[in-house]
């Protein structure tokens, strides 16, 4: 296990260092000479000269890039060209209406997705089978920000149950706070519990069709018996990998609802920086949504072993 | 009294009839034999005993179990049998467990769905049923998971499941059909060893007659879903009276006609051939670890002779065949046909390739879907310089087809239109049309029912005298080696370990593990064989 | 042809799909009213007559606009689709070929890392450098396509190398480019057929999106996720400028996923039950 997990961990740790590259090569060398982009046509050499010091733009691509990346460790972000504060003050109040937005989604969603599945697999065939379907199906092809503001129109506008938009802070309690990421959760939740209940279902359709789970029978295991003590753990490996994937889109599903509800998140923070040109900002916001990314699923790697014995022993 | 009695079973799944008033009893202490080909319906009347039936399947007719009529209870009362009164044990061991969980936590399951003891108690009766199975604790931990075990270990655990609660009844269908012959062995001798302890039924389903001729005190043959002989085995084996039976029977002994002109000359030279697998390594910086699958293997096959090679999986068979085909570099030896080396300079030697074909073991797997039977018989055309073309290509695939008892216009049609035994047909006729010297048949009957295989192999013993073909015949069977090869060699563990003409090999074994696989494997006694 | 009626699925969704590709189609041509033109007069109606689904704030006329709408999202989620089956099906195939070599690991890793970024985070790079535009947009989303082909490509290649038929063609003599041509390709086909209608309704999916936070086709090119961004500030005034797009995104992207379940009944009955 010991084993597994440590070659998991520098395989993240080699990811993360990829995808830094990746991104400090699309957002510093592509455009050219970051101050003149920020600046414009027009800048004039010596203020680009002053720019380039103030914001540590000096420097060969390999310098520049490691104090970076050595800035990205502890926690350093640079400058925000716009607002000349540094990016971490900026990231981090809106880091926390991002995460426990998109982390409250997937609670939902999974909340959701895994009893509908399970339940829609036992009873294959069945009208409870295929409204669960007919409903998926729906729900995988609403764009989740339209079903967000149908959801403002309804239940803000009309009934006034929740609020239109806006976050009131996390000082203002944490119940306010999480009412008022409620409606964008519920938003982003519906098509992803649509996607997971559907590939639950799938996994569990397969596995029941296992060798094993006949073998069950003849122990003398009813059906239910059969399908949650050997078919249900079984099923879970698929829908672990899924869960891994989904997770990106969940991310940018919140950054996009924000839009919708107001929310001083990520999204309106990286959107305005796209406009300002503020290249800075622009690359911590992604480093840090993709680093997001890369964590989760290492977790998901983690959780296999966990699942599946075969994963722990080393070969 | 009997255990178990089905009357007039007659089975049809949406509508379609599969099994048509069956009947058949198993006493106590005794050994039920069914015998049948594929389609035969053997499968579904054991299923039928345990109610686990796919959807849409409706029965009608009487199976009495130890006194109820399980086609009568309900899922509850069904529930209640399984298990405890009768148990099962199917034919793939290596998908019939549960990955997730150890072989304890298993086995133990079944004594906690039908008694109302402690986890604890049931993990010790566990522990006991898997030592009934040959499997002691101290070797096999309760805490093992089935990925550790070897096919024939994991059969041991579902054995064991099978029997925790002493059930009345065994079913076994093809237990042992997916397991090595010393293996398959072992398993039937423990069958047999628990039928006598508890006083059980046992009801054996297998295609292979020679394994049930062994084993069972009764037997029943099954054809196209009904019974056309049935009995005490020795005397259904003496007094035959159904032509299916007697032609059953013919085609497992049978030995296909063959004079087998041997020449002089060797075609193919294998010399210290070494074969090495990297398996493992550590890591980026670690060594690897290299595991040997063929270990300085030397042999030869002359012209015009038909060598067996018999070993179990695992020995190094196929490796060696990729390495003669030219698919695979040896690291060590060479290997020289009719003087030519296969391998020069790393890259495979086209002339000596074209003249060595392979027929494959899976008659499903070896042809593409998607092509048409003319596409695919013309592949090796790929290695020949001129292959031919128009009229003459015509006449090349006509004359394959003919020559292995299919007709010109079968070249139209695909894959999926033809049984298995005509798929093996168009693989010779795929492995021919070059007109190679040598054919190495890798397992190549060991997926057909015994009455097609017998057909098959008389089709190659007439193909090499007319061709004038050599032929490399791997089998784990012995008796089909032991039927179409001149002389053999026994493979165990990357070696060579016995060779000699096949009679004197097998009926005079010289190594252990000769004399094991002998032994080992299951034949039809002598005095029906000669009836 | 009958065999189209074997999935219940199919028709439905092939109608469907249809009628946006011909709004699509048409729009090229021909639009009810021209959608650059403002025309404040004619502001905020409701379906009428002369203008079927209404106007938005600007006067102009919805329906056009989502027949426009539907060239801008159709035109981007195909494009990407191209790009991610151009290039990831070869490096599949390739990958798979060479199982266990360096190539498969790097494009392997390639893979993961690309998985880390969603197209909207790629969209945000390339717009942050380049601005936004249809193309930006059709870029972004076409390089997340890429590893998602390669992905499914490698994955059923593989299980394809190991079947006998490979090994036959192997024995012919034939080398691994060429059988992954002749023999795996054909065989993956079905797989990546219904894979492509999914990408192609997700991406109208991720078009949409893009537009609306406005790192899309730009103004004045119609685009449905523009005109729900411009709609909300009105919603509670005007839910119908809200309601056409959603509704018109919804209904394509549910036709052209009823219409990949219709075709993975047609194409391989075995993976009727692996329907997501």
């Amino acid at each position: 296990m010991l084993h597994y997990f440590l070659k998991r961990l520098l395989s993240l740790s080699l990811s993360l260092v990829a995808a830094s590259i990746v991104i400090f090569l699309a957002l510093e060398v592509v455009p050219g000479d970051p101050a003149a982009y920020m600046l414009g046509l027009n800048a004039q050499e010596d203020t680009l000269q002053a720019l380039r010091e103030e914001l540590g733009l000096t420097g060969s691509i390999f310098q520049r890039y490691l104090s970076w990346a050595g800035g990205l460790l502890v926690g350093d972000f640079g400058i925000s060209y716009t607002y000349r504060t540094p990016v971490s003050e900026m990231i981090g109040d809106r880091l926390w209406v991002s995460l426990p937005l998109a982390i409250y989604a997937l609670t939902l969603s999974t909340l959701i997705a895994f009893p509908a599945g399970i339940w829609a697999a036992s009873r294959r065939g069945s009208a409870a089978d295929a409204s669960v379907m007919g409903v998926t199906q729906l729900g995988v092809a609403i764009p989740n920000f339209w079903f967000a503001m149908l959801m403002v129109l309804v239940f803000a506008i009309n009934l006034r149950w929740f609020s239109a938009g806006g976050f009131p802070g996390w000082d203002a309690g944490f119940f306010a706070g999480m009412k008022a990421l409620t409606l964008p959760a519920i938003a982003l939740a519906l098509p992803q519990a649509s996607i997971l209940t559907r590939v639950m279902r799938s996994s569990l359709l397969d596995t029941l069709s296992e060798d094993f789970i006949r073998t069950a029978r003849a122990k003398g295991l009813t059906k239910g018996q059969a399908l949650w003590r050997h078919a249900v753990r079984n099923a879970l490996i698929p829908v672990l990998t899924i869960l891994g994937l989904q997770f990106s889109f969940l991310l940018a599903g919140a950054i996009i609802i924000e839009n919708v509800f107001f929310l001083p998140g990520l999204g309106r923070l990286v959107f305005q920086s796209i406009s300002a040109r503020d290249l800075i900002v622009v690359e911590s916001v992604v480093m840090l949504l993709v680093f997001a990314v890369i964590i989760v699923n290492f977790a998901v790697d983690m959780a296999y072993a966990w699942v599946d014995p075969r994963l722990r022993r080393r070969r | 009294m009997s255990l178990l009695s089905i009357e007039n079973l007659s089975l049809s799944i949406h509508g379609i009839p599969v099994l048509k008033d069956v009947s058949m009893q198993v006493a106590p202490g005794r050994i039920l034999g069914v015998i049948g080909e594929s389609g035969s319906g053997k499968s579904m009347s054991a299923f039928s005993v345990m109610q686990l039936l796919p959807n849409g399947t409706s029965c009608s007719g009487n199976i009495s179990l130890a006194g109820q009529d399980v086609l009568t209870l309900g899922e509850r009362d069904l529930c209640r049998i399984r298990g405890r009164d009768v148990g099962m044990v199917f034919q793939e061991p290596m998908t019939a467990l549960n990955p997730l969980q150890t072989i304890g936590a298993q086995v133990a399951e079944t004594i906690l769905v039908h008694e109302n003891v402690s986890k604890s108690e049931a993990m010790v009766r566990a522990a006991e049923a898997l030592r009934r199975a040959e499997l002691p604790q101290d070797k096999f931990p309760l805490s093992r998971y089935p990925h550790e075990l070897s096919g024939g270990q994991r059969q041991r655990v579902v054995i064991a499941m099978a029997i925790a609660l002493r059930p009345k009844l065994l079913i076994a269908d093809e237990p042992t059909t997916a397991l090595d012959v010393t293996t398959q062995a072992q398993i039937l001798e423990l069958l047999k060893k628990l039928v006598s302890e508890d006083n059980m039924g046992l009801m054996l389903i297998s295609h292979d007659l020679a394994v049930v001729a062994d084993l069972a005190d009764d037997l029943v043959i099954m054809k196209n879903g009904e019974v056309v002989e049935a009995g005490p085995t020795d005397t259904v084996f003496r007094t035959m009276q159904h032509p299916y039976s007697k032609a059953l029977l013919a085609a497992s002994n049978h030995v296909p006609d063959r004079e087998g002109l041997v020449q002089e000359t060797p075609l193919l030279k294998v010399q210290n051939v070494v074969r090495d697998y990297v398996t493992h390594t550590h890591g980026w910086w670690g060594k690897t670890v290299h595991f040997r699958a063929v270990n300085t293997v030397s042999f030869e096959i002359k012209k015009g002779e038909s060598l067996g090679l018999v070993g179990e999986s695992g020995c190094g068979k196929s490796t060696l065949t990729r390495a003669i085909l030219g698919l695979e570099e040896v690291q060590g030896g060479e290997i020289l046909f009719d003087g030519q080396p296969v391998f020069t300079h790393h890259h495979a030697n086209i002339a000596v390739r074209r003249r060595m074909q392979v027929v494959f073991q899976d008659p499903y797997g070896s042809f593409n879907p998607r092509w048409k039977v003319e596409r695919l018989i013309t592949e090796p055309f790929h290695l020949l310089d001129n292959p031919p073309k128009g009229a003459e290509r015509d006449r090349t695939i006509a004359g394959a087809l003919e020559s292995v008892g299919l007709t010109a216009e079968d070249r139209h049609k695909y894959i999926h239109e033809f049984s298995g035994g005509q798929r093996q047909r168009i693989a010779i006729a795929r492995a021919l049309i070059i007109k190679p010297d040598l054919i190495i048949l890798d397992e190549a009957v060991s997926a057909l029912d015994v009455s097609v295989r017998a057909q098959v192999l008389d089709l190659l013993a007439d193909l090499s005298d007319r061709l004038d073909l050599t032929y490399l015949f791997i089998s784990h069977d012995l008796s089909v080696v032991r039927s179409i090869t001149d002389r053999v060699l026994v493979m165990k563990s990357g070696e060579i370990v016995e060779e000699g003409p096949t009679g004197a090999v097998f009926d005079a074994p010289k190594h252990d593990y000769t004399k094991q696989l002998v032994a080992a494997a299951p034949v039809l006694p002598a005095d029906i064989t000669a009836a | 042809m009958s065999v189209l009626f074997h999935s219940r699925t199919l028709l439905p969704g092939l109608f469907l799909s249809l009628v946006f590709v011909a709004a699509a189609l048409i729009s090229l041509a021909w639009v009810p009213y021209d959608t650059t033109v403002l025309n404040i007069a004619n502001r905020m109606k409701l379906p009428s007559w002369e203008h079927w689904l209404g106007t938005d704030q600007f006067g102009r006329d919805i329906l056009s606009m989502i027949m426009v709408g539907a060239r801008t999202s159709i035109a981007v989620a195909l494009v990407a689709v191209g790009i991610g089956m151009s290039v990831g099906v070869p490096l599949g195939l390739a990958a798979a070929a060479r199982k266990g070599g360096w190539l498969d690991e790097i494009i392997m890793r390639a893979n993961d890392l690309v998985f880390a970024f969603p197209s909207l985070l790629i969209a945000v790079m390339i717009t942050a450098v380049f601005g936004a535009s249809a193309l930006n947009a059709i870029i972004a989303i076409g390089i997340f396509n890429i590893p998602v082909f390669a992905r499914l490509t490698r994955g059923a290649a593989l299980s394809l190398w190991n079947r006998d038929y490979i090994l036959a063609a192997r024995v012919a003599g034939k080398g691994p480019a060429r059988i992954s041509l002749e023999h795996i390709l054909p065989n993956v086909a079905n797989l990546l057929i219904v894979q492509g209608t999914i990408q192609f309704s997700l991406g109208i999916l991720a078009e949409a999106g893009l537009s609306y936070v406005g790192l899309g086709a730009q103004p004045p090119t119609a685009s449905w996720g523009r005109m729900l961004a411009d709609s909300q500030t009105m919603i509670s005034l005007a839910p119908h400028l809200a309601l056409f797009p959603g509704l018109a995104i919804l209904l394509t992207v549910l036709g052209l996923n009823l219409m990949g379940d219709g075709l993975r009944d047609i194409l391989d009955p075995k993976l009727r039950r692996a329907r997501v």
